[in-house]
This record gives structure tokens, C-alpha cells and sequence, in this order.
């Protein structure tokens, strides 16, 4: 991990529209350090697009965004640095193998033993037997595990995942709540994004709700739980608020 | 490995895996040159006139074919996203793609040289001829690179490419086939004139400008 900064993210006054149609409006964001936080939010509300512009894809029309205490506007590629993105596309080639892919990802992100990290990932996400197969070649849920490794290859400091469970089985799902956790364990973070509330719940540290291009946090408890606990699928108060938060967007 | 590299790499790999630009662009070089002699009735005697112009028609037709294909495969999986939310600068990315599509284009004008040099009777070996055609490939590279980023953005790619690349490169071309008809002609270096200057000026102005807007064209 590098030098921390006061927090893992933090975004100030952020906006965004496409055309006339604003989608972040004054959205301020701060995730710390070792920690999951967790965005609800219905269709359309922003959650792909604030994760685009943490992940320095989409430009914010206006405000401030550092992460890891590099600001992404002047030091866009130092932010690159410290981030690993799991969208809703694998960002691999489906003509090269797993470690292939990996390995130019490796090489892009200027790891200088990449092989046994590559190894290293692919046994991670339970990928070993299938390194030397071509992606086109993997289900979904393989090819969704093989963006994960991707994503965590030169070990960033923050994770952008968007909704990263879609299109996994159980199995991959747990594989992915362990490595989320021990992500955070390390002191590193993580921002996703999910329509399920019990799965977010479990892996969140905090929960918001993305709702008039503002993030709400629904229940002054998933505010304060920022000791590394887990919030637990059980609990019904603060599922019964965030489920409240997405109708009244409040 | 240098980025730049790093990109050639996966694309060559790529290549490899599939061959269908390659293979595509020199069927459809040879289809090219076979229909211009029918149709031009390129008689003995005529090569030094016909044989510039139907061999950059035949190299401008096929760069737009293997172009449209430059960024086809980043877009599929998001790859394109994949490099760009990398810790890699604009100008490296554009400078791997253009070197790849100019090492594409060479292999596959290499392969056709020697047949355009039999079918239409002119000698391929000459040093000026080859200087020219690498200048000329060199501008088509970087040009097609910008324009192919531009076009892979919007439906209809095949259409668009073409459009915005001809009336920006037909100086290299105009140039290019002026220093061939005089390199098939025997002519020394200095006697190619103006025009290998020229497609140089060209290629310097492309490889300045390109890479400064391809870094506005892949912004969201």
C-alpha cells in the first residue's frame, strides 16, 4: 500500500450531466481506509457513472475527487495507479488466455516480477486450472472472476466495483466476499455498487443510497459503523432503511 | 517493457490468434491490383505511368480496411478501458497502436510489392521506391490511428473512416505517388524533388497534432 492519505477517496461538490440531464448533482463522498462502502440506488441513478469518474473515465463536470491523496484531475495517472475497476465489461481480450490478459495487464501497470503475482491471482479467484485458456472459451461467471484478478493484479489501494456480483454463482460469490474482506483487512477499500441489499449489506462497512445525484446514508448507524464490522444480513433495521431510502430517495 | 511496446505486443499476439486483418487486407490488395490492370488495360510501356498511382490506390484502400480494424478488438470486451484507466499516458496508447497498424501495413505492402512489380512490370527494388512507401505508410498509420479512435465511436465506422481519412491524408497520397512515379523511373534521391520532403513535412505535422487529439477523442 502506499502512503495514506486522510482518506481512501474523497470527492467534493461533484457534478455531472450528460446533455441537460444532470446525473451527480453536489455529490460529496469520502470513503476511509479499510473500508467497504457500499452504493445502493435505482436504474439511472449515477452509481456507474460515479464509479466512471473514480475510476477517471468519465470526466466530473465540476468539483474535486482524490484518491489515496492524489487528485485526479492533475495526477490522473498516479489515481490509475492506486485503483482497480470491475465493471460491467471484463475489460479482456477474449482472444488471449487468462494469464495472457494478465500478463499485459501486468506490463501496462509496470510490475516488474509479474509471473508469480499473475500465478498468484488466477489461484486467488480459483482460475489456476483455466490460465492457459482463452477467455472466449470461459463462462460468465469464470470470465467476471478473471476481471477480478485483473482488477487486483498490481494490488491497488481502492476498488471500484460495479455490481460484481452479477452474473456469479454462489461459489464465486463467496470467493469474492473473502477477498473483499481481506482487501479491507489489509487497510485497503473498496466502493461498489449493488441492487443486493442483503449481499451489500454483509460486505459493507457503510451503505449509501445514490438518489437525486446525491449519496444519502439512510441510517445514522451504517454511518458509525466504520470499525471494520460487518453490518450482517440480519439486520432488519438497517435493511428495512436503506429499502426506505430507495423508495423516498431519502 | 515500454508501454508502447506492451501494446504492439497484445496486438501481434492478437493477431496471431486470429489473422483476419492480415490475411483480409492482402486478398483484398491483390483483388485491387488485379481489377486496376483489367480495367486501366496496362499495356507495355505504360507501368511508369500507371503503376504509382493503381499501387497508392490498391496501399490507401487497404490502410482503410486494416484501420477500421485497429480498434475492434479493444472495443469488444472494453479493452479500449481496460488501457485507458491503466497508468499509461494518451501518447503511449496512441503511439502503440500506431506503431502496430504501420507494422501491419508494412508486411502486408511487402507481401504485395513484389506482385504489383510482376503484374504491372516495374522494379520493386529500389531504395528511393521503398523510402517513399514507407514515408506514405507512416502517414497512413498515424492518421488512421486518430481516425479509426474517432470512428470506432460512432455506429456507422465502416462509412466514417474513410470520409474523415481521405481528404487528410490525399496530400501524402498526391506526394507519394509524384516520388514513385519518379523512383520507378529510375530518378536518383535528389530527383525525387519536393515531394519525399513533403510526405516528411506531412508525417511530422500528423505525428505532432495526432496524438494531442487522440487524447481529447478517447475522453469521456
Amino acid at each position: 500500500m502506499t502512503a495514506p492519505a486522510a482518506e481512501a477517496v474523497q470527492a467534493r461538490d461533484l457534478e455531472k450531466s450528460y446533455g441537460e440531464w444532470p446525473v451527480l448533482w453536489n455529490l460529496d463522498l469520502s470513503v476511509p481506509w479499510g473500508q467497504t462502502l457500499v452504493l445502493f440506488g435505482a436504474n439511472g441513478a449515477g452509481k456507474t457513472t460515479l464509479l466512471r469518474i473514480l475510476a477517471t473515465h468519465v470526466r466530473a463536470d465540476h468539483g474535486s475527487i482524490a484518491v489515496a491523496g492524489h487528485n485526479l484531475r492533475t495526477q490522473p495517472e498516479e489515481v490509475r495507479r492506486r485503483i482497480g475497476v470491475v465493471g460491467h465489461r471484463s475489460l479482456l481480450y477474449d482472444d488471449l488466455t487468462c494469464k495472457e490478459n494478465l500478463v499485459y495487464y501486468g506490463r501496462l501497470y509496470g510490475l516488474k516480477d509479474h509471473k508469480p503475482r499473475v500465478e498468484e491471482v488466477l489461484a486467488k479467484v480459483e482460475l489456476s486450472s483455466r490460465a492457459d485458456h482463452r477467455v472466449r472459451t470461459l463462462s460468465n461467471g469464470m470470465q467476471k472472476r478473471a476481471a477480478i484478478a485483473r482488477a487486483i493484479l498490481h494490488q491497488p489501494d481502492v476498488l471500484l466495483l460495479d455490481e460484481p456480483e452479477a452474473g456469479l454463482d454462489l461459489e464465486s460469490v463467496s470467493i469474492l466476499g473473502t477477498l473483499l474482506a481481506e482487501w479491507t483487512d489489509s487497510g485497503r477499500s473498496v466502493v461498489m455498487t449493488t441492487h443486493d441489499l442483503d449481499l451489500g449489506l454483509s460486505w459493507g462497512h457503510r451503505a449509501g443510497v445514490l438518489h437525486g445525484g446525491k449519496v444519502n446514508f439512510p441510517d445514522a448507524k451504517l454511518q458509525n459503523a466504520g470499525n471494520g464490522v460487518s453490518l450482517g444480513v440480519t439486520d432488519g433495521e438497517i435493511r428495512q432503511a436503506v429499502a426506505e431510502a430507495l423508495k423516498t430517495g431519502r | 517493457m515500454a508501454p508502447v511496446l506492451v501494446i504492439v505486443w497484445k496486438d501481434i499476439l492478437l493477431e496471431l490468434r486470429s489473422r483476419d486483418l492480415v490475411v483480409s487486407v492482402l486478398v483484398f490488395g491483390l483483388l485491387v491490383v488485379v481489377v486496376f490492370n483489367f480495367a486501366l488495360n496496362n499495356a507495355p510501356g505504360r507501368a511508369e505511368q500507371l503503376a504509382p498511382g493503381i499501387l497508392w490506390a490498391a496501399f490507401a484502400f487497404a490502410a482503410v480496411l486494416a484501420m477500421n480494424r485497429a480498434f475492434v478488438r479493444d472495443q469488444e470486451q472494453g479493452g479500449l478501458e481496460g488501457l485507458l484507466i491503466s497508468p499509461v499516458s494518451r501518447d503511449a496508447i496512441f503511439f502503440g497502436k500506431a506503431l502496430t497498424s504501420l507494422i501491419f501495413m508494412l508486411l502486408i505492402e511487402a507481401a504485395l510489392l513484389p506482385v504489383y512489380a510482376v503484374m504491372l512490370d516495374f522494379s520493386a527494388l529500389s531504395f528511393n521506391l521503398i523510402l517513399t512507401i514507407f514515408l506514405g505508410t507512416l502517414g497512413f498509420a498515424v492518421v488512421g490511428t486518430l481516425f479509426s479512435a474517432m470512428a470506432a465511436q460512432t455506429r456507422s465506422r465502416e462509412i466514417m473512416l474513410p470520409v474523415l481519412f481521405f481528404p487528410v491524408v490525399l496530400p501524402v497520397i498526391i506526394a507519394a505517388v509524384e516520388a514513385s512515379t519518379r523512383a520507378v523511373g529510375g530518378e536518383t534521391l535528389i530527383g525525387l524533388g519536393r515531394w519525399l520532403p513533403l510526405i516528411g513535412v506531412f508525417d511530422a505535422l500528423f505525428l505532432v497534432v495526432c496524438p494531442w487529439v487522440f487524447a481529447y477523442v478517447v475522453e469521456e
